[in-house]
Protein backbone atom coordinates (compact mmCIF):
# COMPACT_ATOMS: atom_id res chain seq x y z
CA UNK A 1 0.00 0.00 0.00
CA UNK A 2 1.15 3.48 -0.64
CA UNK A 3 2.62 5.42 2.34
CA UNK A 4 0.29 8.01 2.07
CA UNK A 5 -2.03 6.25 4.55
CA UNK A 6 0.17 6.82 7.49
CA UNK A 7 -0.03 10.39 6.60
CA UNK A 8 -3.42 12.19 7.13
CA UNK A 9 -4.42 15.33 5.92
CA UNK A 10 -2.71 14.71 2.53
CA UNK A 11 -3.88 13.72 -0.60
CA UNK A 12 -3.10 10.35 -0.86
CA UNK A 13 0.60 10.07 -2.90
CA UNK A 14 0.35 8.48 -6.78
CA UNK A 15 1.43 5.19 -5.94
CA UNK A 16 3.39 4.99 -9.10
CA UNK A 17 6.99 3.01 -7.67
CA UNK A 18 7.02 -0.07 -9.07
CA UNK A 19 6.45 -1.98 -5.63
CA UNK A 20 3.17 -0.90 -5.50
CA UNK A 21 0.82 -3.30 -6.96
CA UNK A 22 -2.55 -1.49 -8.93
CA UNK A 23 -5.79 -1.50 -7.87
CA UNK A 24 -7.21 -2.02 -11.02
CA UNK A 25 -4.96 -3.56 -13.84
CA UNK A 26 -6.56 -3.62 -17.30
CA UNK A 27 -4.38 -5.43 -19.47
CA UNK A 28 -4.49 -5.37 -23.09
CA UNK A 29 -8.47 -5.13 -23.44
CA UNK A 30 -10.24 -5.86 -26.86
CA UNK A 31 -14.23 -5.31 -26.54
CA UNK A 32 -16.43 -5.95 -29.34
CA UNK A 33 -19.88 -6.63 -29.81
CA UNK A 34 -21.95 -8.46 -32.47
CA UNK A 35 -21.45 -11.96 -33.68
CA UNK A 36 -17.86 -12.68 -34.90
CA UNK A 37 -17.43 -11.85 -38.28
CA UNK A 38 -19.47 -8.98 -37.68
CA UNK A 39 -18.10 -7.40 -34.55
CA UNK A 40 -17.92 -3.46 -34.53
CA UNK A 41 -14.83 -3.20 -31.72
CA UNK A 42 -15.34 -1.03 -29.15
CA UNK A 43 -12.71 -1.10 -27.22
CA UNK A 44 -9.34 -1.71 -29.27
CA UNK A 45 -5.81 -2.83 -26.50
CA UNK A 46 -6.40 -0.51 -23.12
CA UNK A 47 -3.71 -1.39 -20.77
CA UNK A 48 -4.08 1.09 -18.09
CA UNK A 49 -3.07 0.50 -14.54
CA UNK A 50 -4.81 2.45 -11.76
CA UNK A 51 -2.68 2.84 -8.69
CA UNK A 52 -4.51 2.35 -4.61
CA UNK A 53 -5.85 5.60 -3.81
CA UNK A 54 -5.45 7.17 -7.54
CA UNK A 55 -8.32 9.41 -8.96
CA UNK A 56 -7.87 8.76 -12.56
CA UNK A 57 -10.77 10.22 -15.22
CA UNK A 58 -11.46 8.50 -18.07
CA UNK A 59 -11.96 11.17 -21.27
CA UNK A 60 -13.77 10.95 -24.38
CA UNK A 61 -16.06 12.09 -26.63
CA UNK A 62 -19.47 9.85 -27.37
CA UNK A 63 -18.23 5.83 -29.01
CA UNK A 64 -14.72 6.04 -27.15
CA UNK A 65 -16.27 3.10 -24.89
CA UNK A 66 -15.65 4.90 -21.59
CA UNK A 67 -18.77 3.19 -20.14
CA UNK A 68 -17.88 -0.02 -21.76
CA UNK A 69 -15.00 -0.39 -20.28
CA UNK A 70 -15.89 0.79 -16.49
CA UNK A 71 -18.78 -2.01 -17.03
CA UNK A 72 -15.78 -4.39 -18.01
CA UNK A 73 -13.72 -3.42 -14.57
CA UNK A 74 -17.26 -3.34 -12.97
CA UNK A 75 -17.60 -7.13 -14.03
CA UNK A 76 -20.99 -6.48 -15.40
CA UNK A 77 -19.25 -7.82 -18.57
CA UNK A 78 -16.57 -9.85 -19.81
CA UNK A 79 -13.56 -8.71 -22.27
CA UNK A 80 -13.35 -10.25 -25.77
CA UNK A 81 -9.91 -10.37 -24.77
CA UNK A 82 -7.20 -9.00 -22.41
CA UNK A 83 -7.68 -9.29 -18.57
CA UNK A 84 -9.01 -7.09 -15.58
CA UNK A 85 -7.86 -7.45 -12.43
CA UNK A 86 -9.09 -5.58 -9.21
CA UNK A 87 -7.41 -7.31 -6.47
CA UNK A 88 -9.45 -5.68 -3.54
CA UNK A 89 -12.81 -7.92 -5.00
CA UNK A 90 -15.47 -5.72 -6.48
CA UNK A 91 -15.84 -2.85 -7.18
CA UNK A 92 -18.83 -0.63 -6.42
CA UNK A 93 -20.50 1.47 -8.85
CA UNK A 94 -21.83 5.21 -9.29
CA UNK A 95 -24.44 5.50 -12.70
CA UNK A 96 -25.33 9.03 -14.17
CA UNK A 97 -29.26 8.18 -12.76
CA UNK A 98 -28.79 7.62 -9.05
CA UNK A 99 -30.25 4.01 -9.34
CA UNK A 100 -31.55 4.26 -5.80
CA UNK A 101 -35.22 1.94 -5.24
CA UNK A 102 -37.85 4.25 -5.24
CA UNK A 103 -39.34 0.99 -2.63
CA UNK A 104 -36.98 1.67 0.10
CA UNK A 105 -36.12 4.68 1.99
CA UNK A 106 -32.74 6.35 1.81
CA UNK A 107 -31.04 4.49 4.91
CA UNK A 108 -32.82 1.04 3.65
CA UNK A 109 -31.02 1.96 0.44
CA UNK A 110 -27.75 1.90 2.01
CA UNK A 111 -29.00 -0.91 4.21
CA UNK A 112 -29.34 -3.04 1.51
CA UNK A 113 -25.98 -2.81 0.36
CA UNK A 114 -24.62 -3.58 3.52
CA UNK A 115 -26.95 -6.75 3.90
CA UNK A 116 -25.90 -7.95 0.28
CA UNK A 117 -22.20 -7.17 1.37
CA UNK A 118 -22.47 -9.35 4.31
CA UNK A 119 -22.91 -6.74 7.14
CA UNK A 120 -24.60 -8.56 10.36
CA UNK A 121 -28.00 -7.04 11.12
CA UNK A 122 -27.07 -5.61 14.34
CA UNK A 123 -24.57 -3.55 12.18
CA UNK A 124 -26.25 -2.15 9.11
CA UNK A 125 -28.37 0.74 10.64
CA UNK A 126 -26.22 2.46 12.82
CA UNK A 127 -23.19 1.72 9.66
CA UNK A 128 -25.84 3.01 7.29
CA UNK A 129 -26.41 6.24 9.42
CA UNK A 130 -22.78 6.38 9.62
CA UNK A 131 -22.63 6.98 5.78
CA UNK A 132 -25.25 9.42 5.29
CA UNK A 133 -23.37 11.57 8.04
CA UNK A 134 -20.54 11.17 5.46
CA UNK A 135 -22.31 12.66 2.62
CA UNK A 136 -24.20 14.85 5.54
CA UNK A 137 -27.33 13.63 5.23
CA UNK A 138 -27.63 13.01 9.15
CA UNK A 139 -31.64 13.10 8.99
CA UNK A 140 -32.50 11.61 5.96
CA UNK A 141 -32.56 8.28 6.64
CA UNK A 142 -36.05 7.46 6.59
CA UNK A 143 -36.68 10.35 3.41
CA UNK A 144 -38.57 8.25 0.41
CA UNK A 145 -35.94 8.78 -2.55
CA UNK A 146 -38.88 11.22 -4.34
CA UNK A 147 -38.31 13.30 -1.95
CA UNK A 148 -35.15 14.37 -2.28
CA UNK A 149 -33.41 16.45 -4.55
CA UNK A 150 -31.01 15.40 -7.35
CA UNK A 151 -28.16 16.43 -5.63
CA UNK A 152 -29.41 14.65 -2.62
CA UNK A 153 -30.31 10.81 -4.12
CA UNK A 154 -26.83 11.40 -5.89
CA UNK A 155 -25.43 11.90 -2.29
CA UNK A 156 -27.46 8.85 -1.05
CA UNK A 157 -26.21 6.75 -3.81
CA UNK A 158 -22.39 7.82 -3.64
CA UNK A 159 -23.44 6.63 0.33
CA UNK A 160 -24.85 3.50 -1.09
CA UNK A 161 -21.39 2.64 -3.21
CA UNK A 162 -19.54 3.21 -0.05
CA UNK A 163 -21.50 0.75 1.93
CA UNK A 164 -20.31 -1.89 -0.76
CA UNK A 165 -16.90 -1.97 1.56
CA UNK A 166 -14.92 -1.59 -1.63
CA UNK A 167 -11.92 0.78 -1.51
CA UNK A 168 -12.54 0.89 -5.70
CA UNK A 169 -14.91 3.38 -6.60
CA UNK A 170 -16.26 3.15 -10.30
CA UNK A 171 -18.36 6.61 -11.55
CA UNK A 172 -19.92 6.57 -14.79
CA UNK A 173 -20.74 10.34 -15.33
CA UNK A 174 -22.39 10.22 -12.11
CA UNK A 175 -22.82 14.22 -11.77
CA UNK A 176 -23.55 14.89 -15.75
CA UNK A 177 -27.25 15.06 -14.69
CA UNK A 178 -27.21 17.99 -12.31
CA UNK A 179 -27.17 21.60 -12.61
CA UNK A 180 -23.93 23.42 -12.23
CA UNK A 181 -24.09 24.81 -8.71
CA UNK A 182 -24.88 21.37 -7.10
CA UNK A 183 -22.12 19.76 -9.62
CA UNK A 184 -19.35 22.41 -8.09
CA UNK A 185 -20.77 21.08 -4.60
CA UNK A 186 -20.46 17.46 -5.51
CA UNK A 187 -16.99 17.76 -6.96
CA UNK A 188 -16.12 19.18 -3.94
CA UNK A 189 -17.62 16.22 -1.87
CA UNK A 190 -16.32 13.51 -3.82
CA UNK A 191 -12.72 14.85 -3.41
CA UNK A 192 -13.19 15.40 0.39
CA UNK A 193 -14.78 11.54 0.25
CA UNK A 194 -11.91 10.37 -1.79
CA UNK A 195 -8.97 11.73 0.60
CA UNK A 196 -10.78 10.77 3.73
CA UNK A 197 -11.18 7.00 2.61
CA UNK A 198 -8.26 6.80 0.44
CA UNK A 199 -10.52 5.43 -2.17
CA UNK A 200 -9.21 4.53 -5.97
CA UNK A 201 -11.22 5.86 -7.78
CA UNK A 202 -11.87 5.27 -11.67
CA UNK A 203 -14.74 7.94 -12.93
CA UNK A 204 -15.63 8.73 -16.51
CA UNK A 205 -17.08 11.66 -17.91
CA UNK A 206 -16.60 13.93 -21.10
CA UNK A 207 -16.23 17.12 -19.57
CA UNK A 208 -12.77 18.38 -19.53
CA UNK A 209 -12.76 21.14 -17.26
CA UNK A 210 -14.53 18.16 -14.35
CA UNK A 211 -11.67 15.87 -14.95
CA UNK A 212 -9.08 18.52 -14.49
CA UNK A 213 -11.04 19.90 -11.56
CA UNK A 214 -11.09 16.46 -9.97
CA UNK A 215 -8.67 13.78 -11.34
CA UNK A 216 -4.58 13.09 -10.34
CA UNK A 217 -4.23 11.82 -13.95
CA UNK A 218 -6.59 12.48 -16.97
CA UNK A 219 -6.61 9.96 -19.52
CA UNK A 220 -8.05 10.70 -23.41
CA UNK A 221 -9.11 7.59 -25.24
CA UNK A 222 -9.91 7.90 -28.60
CA UNK A 223 -13.39 7.05 -30.18
CA UNK A 224 -14.44 4.05 -32.35
CA UNK A 225 -12.31 1.63 -31.42
CA UNK A 226 -11.72 2.99 -28.29
CA UNK A 227 -8.12 3.36 -27.20
CA UNK A 228 -6.06 4.89 -25.17
CA UNK A 229 -4.64 8.40 -26.89
CA UNK A 230 -2.53 10.20 -24.46
CA UNK A 231 -2.57 11.20 -20.45
CA UNK A 232 -1.62 13.92 -18.55
CA UNK A 233 -0.56 14.06 -14.94
CA UNK A 234 -1.90 16.90 -12.70
CA UNK A 235 -0.18 17.93 -9.64
CA UNK A 236 -2.59 20.40 -8.43
CA UNK A 237 -3.18 20.68 -5.06
CA UNK A 238 -6.74 19.66 -4.21
CA UNK A 239 -9.20 21.19 -3.37
CA UNK A 240 -9.23 22.76 -6.78
CA UNK A 241 -11.68 25.35 -8.11
CA UNK A 242 -12.97 24.76 -11.60
CA UNK A 243 -12.99 28.21 -12.56
CA UNK A 244 -8.84 28.51 -11.43
CA UNK A 245 -6.66 29.78 -13.84
CA UNK A 246 -4.77 26.42 -14.03
CA UNK A 247 -8.10 23.88 -14.11
CA UNK A 248 -8.72 26.10 -17.29
CA UNK A 249 -5.25 26.52 -18.68
CA UNK A 250 -5.08 22.93 -18.47
CA UNK A 251 -8.76 22.44 -19.77
CA UNK A 252 -8.14 24.16 -23.40
CA UNK A 253 -4.82 21.85 -23.98
CA UNK A 254 -6.59 18.87 -23.13
CA UNK A 255 -9.87 20.06 -25.57
CA UNK A 256 -7.31 20.94 -28.02
CA UNK A 257 -6.94 16.88 -28.22
CA UNK A 258 -10.08 15.81 -27.73
CA UNK A 259 -11.59 18.01 -30.45
CA UNK A 260 -8.87 16.37 -32.49
CA UNK A 261 -9.56 12.98 -31.86
CA UNK A 262 -12.98 13.88 -32.70
CA UNK A 263 -11.66 15.78 -35.90
CA UNK A 264 -10.36 12.37 -37.58
CA UNK A 265 -13.83 11.20 -37.66
CA UNK A 266 -14.70 13.99 -39.84
CA UNK A 267 -11.88 13.04 -42.43
CA UNK A 268 -13.97 10.63 -44.46
CA UNK B 1 0.93 3.39 -26.25
CA UNK B 2 -0.27 6.51 -24.61
CA UNK B 3 2.21 9.70 -24.04
CA UNK B 4 2.60 11.01 -20.90
CA UNK B 5 2.60 14.79 -20.20
CA UNK B 6 2.94 16.62 -16.80
CA UNK B 7 0.95 19.75 -16.43
CA UNK B 8 2.79 22.69 -15.01
CA UNK B 9 2.52 21.60 -11.30
CA UNK B 10 1.76 25.06 -9.27
CA UNK B 11 3.85 24.93 -6.14
CA UNK B 12 2.56 27.39 -4.14
CA UNK B 13 -1.16 26.72 -5.32
CA UNK B 14 -1.97 30.21 -6.29
CA UNK B 15 -4.85 29.27 -7.88
CA UNK B 16 -7.19 28.41 -5.31
CA UNK B 17 -6.49 31.11 -2.78
CA UNK B 18 -9.76 31.39 -1.36
CA UNK B 19 -10.26 27.01 -1.85
CA UNK B 20 -13.52 26.81 0.24
CA UNK B 21 -12.94 24.73 3.59
CA UNK B 22 -15.31 22.29 3.96
CA UNK B 23 -17.18 23.60 6.83
CA UNK B 24 -18.37 26.46 4.25
CA UNK B 25 -19.20 23.34 1.62
CA UNK B 26 -21.49 21.61 4.59
CA UNK B 27 -23.31 25.23 5.02
CA UNK B 28 -23.90 25.90 0.81
CA UNK B 29 -25.08 22.37 0.79
CA UNK B 30 -27.45 22.60 3.95
CA UNK B 31 -28.35 25.30 1.72
CA UNK B 32 -28.90 23.68 -1.50
CA UNK B 33 -30.81 20.89 0.25
CA UNK B 34 -33.28 23.19 1.84
CA UNK B 35 -33.80 24.66 -1.37
CA UNK B 36 -34.02 21.91 -3.73
CA UNK B 37 -36.16 19.44 -1.41
CA UNK B 38 -39.76 18.54 -2.23
CA UNK B 39 -41.98 20.07 0.06
CA UNK B 40 -44.60 17.36 1.50
CA UNK B 41 -48.21 18.32 1.05
CA UNK B 42 -51.07 16.97 2.81
CA UNK B 43 -54.32 17.55 1.67
CA UNK B 44 -56.94 19.29 4.83
CA UNK B 45 -59.87 17.11 5.71
CA UNK B 46 -62.31 19.89 4.23
CA UNK B 47 -60.39 19.20 0.74
CA UNK B 48 -60.38 15.96 1.25
CA UNK B 49 -64.53 16.17 1.52
CA UNK B 50 -64.87 18.81 -1.60
CA UNK B 51 -62.80 16.75 -3.55
CA UNK B 52 -62.95 13.24 -2.77
CA UNK B 53 -66.06 12.73 -1.17
CA UNK B 54 -68.25 14.78 -2.65
CA UNK B 55 -68.16 14.48 -6.85
CA UNK B 56 -69.20 10.75 -6.24
CA UNK B 57 -71.81 11.43 -3.79
CA UNK B 58 -72.99 13.78 -6.47
CA UNK B 59 -72.70 11.17 -8.77
CA UNK B 60 -74.92 8.86 -7.11
CA UNK B 61 -77.02 11.27 -6.30
CA UNK B 62 -77.74 12.34 -9.68
CA UNK B 63 -78.05 8.47 -11.30
CA UNK B 64 -80.85 8.42 -8.10
CA UNK B 65 -82.60 11.38 -9.61
CA UNK B 66 -82.79 10.62 -13.06
CA UNK B 67 -84.27 7.15 -11.94
CA UNK B 68 -86.72 8.85 -9.87
CA UNK B 69 -87.53 11.43 -12.78
CA UNK B 70 -88.24 8.79 -15.27
CA UNK B 71 -90.21 6.62 -12.81
CA UNK B 72 -92.34 9.95 -12.11
CA UNK B 73 -92.85 10.83 -15.91
CA UNK B 74 -94.26 7.02 -16.19
CA UNK B 75 -91.94 6.43 -19.40
CA UNK B 76 -92.15 2.83 -19.29
CA UNK B 77 -95.00 0.71 -17.24
CA UNK B 78 -94.24 0.11 -13.63
CA UNK B 79 -93.35 -3.76 -13.54
CA UNK B 80 -90.08 -2.51 -15.93
CA UNK B 81 -88.96 0.36 -13.78
CA UNK B 82 -89.98 0.36 -10.56
CA UNK B 83 -88.75 3.38 -8.20
CA UNK B 84 -85.72 3.79 -6.08
CA UNK B 85 -87.84 3.39 -3.39
CA UNK B 86 -89.78 0.33 -4.56
CA UNK B 87 -86.31 -1.29 -4.79
CA UNK B 88 -85.57 -0.17 -1.02
CA UNK B 89 -87.98 -2.13 0.03
CA UNK B 90 -86.95 -4.88 -1.59
CA UNK B 91 -83.60 -4.42 0.61
CA UNK B 92 -85.50 -4.08 3.85
CA UNK B 93 -87.74 -6.91 2.95
CA UNK B 94 -84.53 -9.38 2.61
CA UNK B 95 -83.22 -7.79 5.88
CA UNK B 96 -86.30 -8.61 8.12
CA UNK B 97 -86.22 -12.17 6.75
CA UNK B 98 -82.79 -12.23 7.65
CA UNK B 99 -81.13 -13.31 4.64
CA UNK B 100 -79.64 -10.00 3.49
CA UNK B 101 -76.14 -10.70 5.03
CA UNK B 102 -76.25 -14.85 4.40
CA UNK B 103 -76.95 -13.97 0.49
CA UNK B 104 -74.18 -11.51 0.23
CA UNK B 105 -71.42 -13.56 2.10
CA UNK B 106 -72.34 -16.97 0.21
CA UNK B 107 -71.07 -15.11 -2.86
CA UNK B 108 -68.45 -13.40 -1.17
CA UNK B 109 -66.92 -16.22 0.55
CA UNK B 110 -66.37 -17.67 -2.92
CA UNK B 111 -65.09 -15.21 -4.34
CA UNK B 112 -62.44 -14.38 -1.77
CA UNK B 113 -61.10 -18.02 -1.41
CA UNK B 114 -61.47 -18.62 -5.62
CA UNK B 115 -59.01 -15.10 -5.71
CA UNK B 116 -57.10 -16.23 -3.18
CA UNK B 117 -56.46 -20.07 -4.99
CA UNK B 118 -55.94 -17.86 -8.28
CA UNK B 119 -53.24 -15.66 -7.08
CA UNK B 120 -51.62 -18.92 -5.36
CA UNK B 121 -51.52 -20.11 -8.92
CA UNK B 122 -51.00 -16.92 -10.97
CA UNK B 123 -48.23 -15.89 -9.53
CA UNK B 124 -45.89 -19.13 -10.01
CA UNK B 125 -46.95 -18.84 -13.55
CA UNK B 126 -46.65 -15.08 -13.78
CA UNK B 127 -42.91 -15.37 -12.77
CA UNK B 128 -41.90 -19.18 -14.71
CA UNK B 129 -43.26 -16.83 -17.96
CA UNK B 130 -41.63 -13.52 -17.15
CA UNK B 131 -38.38 -14.89 -16.27
CA UNK B 132 -37.84 -18.47 -18.39
CA UNK B 133 -38.01 -17.88 -22.25
CA UNK B 134 -39.19 -21.04 -23.29
CA UNK B 135 -41.83 -20.71 -20.94
CA UNK B 136 -42.87 -17.22 -22.28
CA UNK B 137 -42.76 -18.24 -25.68
CA UNK B 138 -45.10 -21.82 -25.01
CA UNK B 139 -47.72 -20.30 -22.33
CA UNK B 140 -47.46 -16.29 -22.95
CA UNK B 141 -49.37 -16.23 -26.18
CA UNK B 142 -52.15 -19.30 -24.29
CA UNK B 143 -52.30 -16.99 -21.00
CA UNK B 144 -53.40 -13.65 -23.20
CA UNK B 145 -55.29 -15.04 -25.17
CA UNK B 146 -57.32 -16.99 -21.88
CA UNK B 147 -57.47 -13.59 -20.72
CA UNK B 148 -59.25 -12.01 -23.55
CA UNK B 149 -62.08 -15.38 -23.46
CA UNK B 150 -65.27 -14.66 -20.98
CA UNK B 151 -64.54 -17.12 -18.82
CA UNK B 152 -68.99 -17.56 -18.50
CA UNK B 153 -67.44 -19.50 -21.53
CA UNK B 154 -66.27 -22.39 -19.44
CA UNK B 155 -69.19 -22.57 -17.67
CA UNK B 156 -70.81 -25.15 -19.46
CA UNK B 157 -67.91 -27.33 -19.62
CA UNK B 158 -67.23 -27.02 -16.00
CA UNK B 159 -70.37 -28.06 -15.24
CA UNK B 160 -70.20 -31.08 -17.24
CA UNK B 161 -66.25 -32.05 -15.43
CA UNK B 162 -66.94 -31.18 -12.29
CA UNK B 163 -71.20 -31.19 -11.59
CA UNK B 164 -73.29 -28.45 -10.46
CA UNK B 165 -71.25 -27.35 -7.56
CA UNK B 166 -68.92 -25.43 -6.10
CA UNK B 167 -65.94 -27.04 -7.68
CA UNK B 168 -67.65 -25.78 -10.87
CA UNK B 169 -67.50 -22.13 -9.37
CA UNK B 170 -64.21 -22.30 -8.24
CA UNK B 171 -63.03 -23.40 -11.59
CA UNK B 172 -64.52 -20.68 -13.42
CA UNK B 173 -63.14 -18.44 -11.37
CA UNK B 174 -59.81 -19.76 -11.39
CA UNK B 175 -60.11 -19.74 -15.32
CA UNK B 176 -61.25 -16.08 -15.10
CA UNK B 177 -58.55 -14.49 -12.60
CA UNK B 178 -55.07 -16.91 -13.00
CA UNK B 179 -54.72 -15.28 -16.60
CA UNK B 180 -54.98 -12.05 -14.70
CA UNK B 181 -52.63 -11.91 -12.04
CA UNK B 182 -50.12 -14.01 -14.27
CA UNK B 183 -50.34 -11.27 -16.95
CA UNK B 184 -50.03 -8.80 -14.72
CA UNK B 185 -46.75 -10.02 -12.62
CA UNK B 186 -45.52 -10.73 -16.32
CA UNK B 187 -45.74 -6.95 -17.40
CA UNK B 188 -44.64 -5.62 -14.15
CA UNK B 189 -41.61 -7.84 -14.19
CA UNK B 190 -41.32 -6.41 -18.02
CA UNK B 191 -41.76 -2.99 -17.09
CA UNK B 192 -38.61 -2.87 -14.34
CA UNK B 193 -36.63 -0.63 -15.29
CA UNK B 194 -33.28 -2.13 -16.32
CA UNK B 195 -31.29 0.24 -14.22
CA UNK B 196 -32.60 -1.57 -11.38
CA UNK B 197 -30.95 -4.62 -12.27
CA UNK B 198 -27.93 -3.55 -13.50
CA UNK B 199 -27.83 -1.47 -9.54
CA UNK B 200 -28.86 -4.78 -8.17
CA UNK B 201 -26.08 -6.77 -10.31
CA UNK B 202 -23.18 -4.58 -9.09
CA UNK B 203 -24.70 -4.51 -5.25
CA UNK B 204 -24.35 -7.94 -5.23
CA UNK B 205 -27.99 -9.55 -5.49
CA UNK B 206 -28.09 -12.09 -7.73
CA UNK B 207 -30.13 -15.31 -8.36
CA UNK B 208 -32.91 -15.46 -5.63
CA UNK B 209 -31.54 -12.91 -3.67
CA UNK B 210 -31.72 -10.84 -6.68
CA UNK B 211 -35.22 -11.55 -7.54
CA UNK B 212 -36.43 -10.79 -3.43
CA UNK B 213 -34.83 -7.88 -3.06
CA UNK B 214 -34.86 -5.95 -6.90
CA UNK B 215 -36.97 -7.99 -9.35
CA UNK B 216 -40.12 -8.35 -7.12
CA UNK B 217 -40.18 -5.27 -5.32
CA UNK B 218 -40.17 -3.36 -8.38
CA UNK B 219 -42.60 -5.30 -10.00
CA UNK B 220 -44.65 -4.61 -7.35
CA UNK B 221 -46.69 -1.80 -8.83
CA UNK B 222 -47.68 -4.04 -12.12
CA UNK B 223 -48.18 -6.95 -9.56
CA UNK B 224 -51.12 -5.16 -7.79
CA UNK B 225 -52.74 -3.84 -10.88
CA UNK B 226 -53.24 -7.48 -11.94
CA UNK B 227 -54.79 -8.29 -8.53
CA UNK B 228 -56.63 -5.59 -8.94
CA UNK B 229 -58.39 -6.88 -12.28
CA UNK B 230 -57.68 -10.39 -11.56
CA UNK B 231 -60.67 -9.41 -8.64
CA UNK B 232 -62.66 -7.66 -10.64
CA UNK B 233 -62.53 -11.02 -13.51
CA UNK B 234 -63.20 -13.51 -10.12
CA UNK B 235 -66.08 -11.83 -9.23
CA UNK B 236 -67.91 -11.16 -12.70
CA UNK B 237 -66.97 -14.89 -13.62
CA UNK B 238 -68.43 -15.89 -9.94
CA UNK B 239 -71.53 -13.50 -10.55
CA UNK B 240 -72.18 -15.47 -14.60
CA UNK B 241 -71.63 -19.04 -12.89
CA UNK B 242 -74.19 -18.21 -10.41
CA UNK B 243 -76.32 -17.15 -12.88
CA UNK B 244 -76.32 -19.67 -14.98
CA UNK B 245 -75.55 -23.28 -13.30
CA UNK B 246 -78.51 -23.73 -11.03
CA UNK B 247 -78.34 -26.51 -7.71
CA UNK B 248 -79.85 -26.38 -4.52
CA UNK B 249 -76.07 -27.81 -3.64
CA UNK B 250 -74.80 -24.43 -4.33
CA UNK B 251 -76.15 -22.06 -1.67
CA UNK B 252 -78.12 -18.99 -2.54
CA UNK B 253 -75.65 -16.33 -3.65
CA UNK B 254 -76.08 -13.35 -5.13
CA UNK B 255 -76.18 -14.12 -8.65
CA UNK B 256 -79.05 -16.91 -7.71
CA UNK B 257 -80.71 -14.19 -6.13
CA UNK B 258 -80.83 -12.29 -9.35
CA UNK B 259 -82.01 -14.97 -11.41
CA UNK B 260 -84.60 -16.19 -9.21
CA UNK B 261 -86.07 -12.48 -8.72
CA UNK B 262 -85.84 -12.78 -12.70
CA UNK B 263 -88.20 -15.76 -12.78
CA UNK B 264 -90.84 -14.14 -10.07
CA UNK B 265 -90.83 -11.30 -12.25
CA UNK B 266 -89.54 -9.01 -9.52
CA UNK B 267 -88.13 -6.38 -11.40
CA UNK B 268 -86.80 -4.38 -8.49
CA UNK B 269 -85.82 -7.51 -6.71
CA UNK B 270 -83.76 -7.90 -9.79
CA UNK B 271 -82.45 -4.22 -9.50
CA UNK B 272 -81.40 -4.84 -6.07
CA UNK B 273 -79.39 -7.75 -7.06
CA UNK B 274 -77.58 -5.60 -9.75
CA UNK B 275 -76.53 -3.11 -7.27
CA UNK B 276 -75.65 -5.49 -4.89
CA UNK B 277 -73.39 -6.87 -6.87
CA UNK B 278 -72.23 -3.90 -8.23
CA UNK B 279 -71.92 -2.39 -4.65
CA UNK B 280 -69.57 -5.76 -3.47
CA UNK B 281 -67.58 -5.46 -6.35
CA UNK B 282 -67.17 -1.56 -5.57
CA UNK B 283 -66.41 -2.39 -1.64
CA UNK B 284 -63.97 -4.75 -2.32
CA UNK B 285 -61.60 -2.84 -4.56
CA UNK B 286 -62.31 0.46 -2.89
CA UNK B 287 -61.74 -1.27 0.62
CA UNK B 288 -58.64 -3.62 0.20
CA UNK B 289 -57.02 -2.53 -3.43
CA UNK B 290 -56.91 0.81 -4.02
CA UNK B 291 -55.62 1.55 -0.16
CA UNK B 292 -52.83 -0.85 -0.65
CA UNK B 293 -52.01 -0.17 -4.49
CA UNK B 294 -52.24 3.79 -3.56
CA UNK B 295 -49.62 3.37 -0.54
CA UNK B 296 -47.39 1.37 -2.62
CA UNK B 297 -47.64 4.06 -5.43
CA UNK B 298 -47.19 7.52 -2.96
CA UNK B 299 -44.22 5.47 -1.13
CA UNK B 300 -42.65 5.50 -4.76
CA UNK B 301 -43.54 8.92 -5.73
CA UNK B 302 -45.85 7.42 -8.47
CA UNK B 303 -48.78 9.74 -7.02
CA UNK B 304 -49.05 13.42 -8.00
CA UNK B 305 -49.34 15.56 -4.28
CA UNK B 306 -53.24 15.68 -3.70
CA UNK B 307 -54.43 13.04 -5.03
Amino acid sequence: MSTALTTPNDAPAVADRADASPAVRIAGVHKSFGRPGTAVPVLDDITLDVAPGEFLCLLGASGCGKSTLLNLVAGLDQPTAGSIEVPGGRPALMFQEHALFPWLTAGKNIELALRLNGVPRAERKPEAERLLELVRLGGSYGKRVHELSGGMRQRVAMARALAQGSSVLLMDEPFAALDAITRDVLHEEITRIWQERRLTVLFVTHNVREAVRLAQRVVLLSSRPGRVAREWQIDLPQPRRIESACVADLSVEITEHLRGEIRRHGQH
Amino acid sequence: MASTETAPAAPEAPATPEAAPHQDLAGVEAGLDALDAVQPHRTSPAQLLREKVLPPVLGVLLVLGVWQLLFSLHVTPEYKLPSPLDVWHSLTDLWYQGTLFSIIWTSVWRGITGFAAAVVIGTPIGLLVARVKFVRAALGPVLSGLQSLPSVAWVPAAVIWLGIDDQAMYAVILLGAVPSIANGLVSGIDQVPPLFLRAGRTLGARGLGGARHILLPAALPGYLAGLKQGWAFSWRSLMAAELIASSPDLGLGLGRYLENQRDASDMSGVLLGIILILTVGVAIDLLIFTPIERRVLRSRGLLQTGR
